[in-house]
C-alpha cells in the first residue's frame, strides 16, 4: 500500500502518521507539502492532526483552501482512500468532503486523554479488521471536536452505516452529537475521526488498538 | 469601499463561549443579562466601487471561506 501524508504549516501529528504508516506498511509514506499542486500516485492520503494555520478563522478552514487540497478532492472523487485524523477531520468537513462541522468542545476545555470508543461499522476499508461493536481505546487531543450536523444529516449518516466510530457510553469528551467520533463519506472512501489511531500502534506508546485501522487499509488497498 | 462582515452561530447551534461569557457577566453582578451569543467581526477593504458588485463578491467570500454555513450565518455591512 502506497501512502502520502499532507504537511500543513503547524501540522504536528504528521510525523506520528509517518512513523505509524512506515511501521505498518514497511514503506515510507510520501510527505507532501500543502503548497504542492499534485499528489503522487498513492492508495491512501492522510491528513494529519495539528493546528494547521494556527486554527485561524476556524479549525481547518485555511488548510481546506490550500493548493494541495484541490488535488486531494480530485483524488477522493476518483476513489482514493483519504484518512483525516483530528485536525485532518476538521479539514475534511471544511472542504466539504465530509458533512457537518466540528465545533468548540461543549465544556470549552482542551481534552487530551485516552478515550473509549466503539467500532460501530466494519463495512469499510478503514475498519474491516475490527469486530462490530468492538471496544477500543484511542487518545484524543483537541479543543474543537464537537461534531455537529442537522438532524436530517445525522439520521442519514446513521441510516447509511457511515458512523464508523462512536464514543463509548459516558466517554463523550466534547459534546459530539449522538456520540459521533468518526464518519465516512457517501462513497465510503473518506474517513474523518477526532481520536488518534496512529498514536496507538506500538505497545511502547500505550496500546495497539489503532493498528486495526492500518491493517484494514492494507488488506483493502494492497 | 469598506465592508464589515459579522459571522455568528446560527440560532439553535450551541454557543458554549457565549454561555461562559453570560455566566461571567452574571458573576460580575449584571443580573439583567439574558442569553449571550458571540461571533466574529471581519473588516475588509475593497477596491470595488460598485456597491452591488461589492456585495455579491462579499457574499461569495462568506460562502467560500469567511463563514461555515453549516453552523454559521453572516451579515454584510458596506460603507463608502
Amino acid at each position: 500500500m502506497k501512502s502520502a501524508v499532507v504537511v500543513f504549516p503547524a501540522s504536528n501529528c504528521d510525523r506520528d502518521a509517518q512513523v505509524a504508516l512506515e511501521a505498518m506498511t514497511g514503506k515510507k509514506p510520501h510527505m507532501i507539502w500543502h503548497g504542492d499542486s499534485e499528489m503522487p500516485d498513492v492508495d491512501l492520503i492522510v491528513l494529519p492532526g495539528g493546528f494547521s494555520y494556527g486554527d485561524y478563522l476556524r479549525c481547518g478552514a485555511m488548510a481546506s483552501q490550500s493548493r494541495i487540497m484541490r488535488d486531494v478532492k480530485a483524488k477522493a472523487d476518483k476513489g482514493v482512500a483519504v484518512l483525516g485524523i483530528c485536525n485532518g477531520f476538521q479539514v475534511l468537513t471544511e472542504s466539504g468532503l465530509l458533512p457537518g462541522a466540528l465545533m468548540r468542545n461543549a465544556d470549552l476545555k482542551f481534552v487530551c486523554r485516552p478515550v473509549g470508543l466503539e467500532v460501530n461499522e466494519t463495512q469499510s476499508a478503514f475498519t474491516r479488521k475490527y469486530e462490530h461493536g468492538q471496544r477500543v481505546t484511542f487518545p484524543v487531543a483537541h479543543g474543537d471536536g464537537n461534531y455537529f450536523a442537522d438532524d436530517e444529516t445525522l439520521d442519514r449518516l446513521e441510516g447509511e452505516g457511515r458512523v464508523v466510530f462512536r464514543y463509548a457510553g459516558g466517554e463523550n469528551p466534547n459534546g459530539s452529537a449522538r456520540n459521533i467520533a468518526g464518519i465516512l463519506n457517501e462513497k465510503r472512501n473518506v474517513l474523518g475521526l477526532m481520536p488518534h489511531p496512529e498514536r496507538v500502534v506500538d505497545p511502547l506508546l500505550g496500546g495497539t488498538d489503532g493498528r486495526g485501522v492500518f491493517e484494514s487499509l492494507i488488506e483493502a488497498l494492497s | 469601499m469598506k465592508a464589515r462582515v459579522f459571522v455568528t452561530l446560527k440560532n439553535g447551534v450551541l454557543d458554549p463561549q457565549g454561555k461562559a461569557i453570560g455566566n461571567a457577566l452574571h458573576g460580575l453582578g449584571f443580573g439583567a443579562v439574558g442569553d449571550v451569543r458571540q461571533g466574529k467581526v471581519i473588516d475588509i477593504e475593497l477596491t470595488e466601487r460598485n456597491e452591488d458588485k461589492a456585495r455579491a463578491s462579499l457574499k461569495d467570500m462568506c460562502e467560500k471561506l469567511l463563514a461555515n454555513t453549516v453552523i454559521e450565518k453572516y451579515e454584510i455591512e458596506l460603507r463608502p
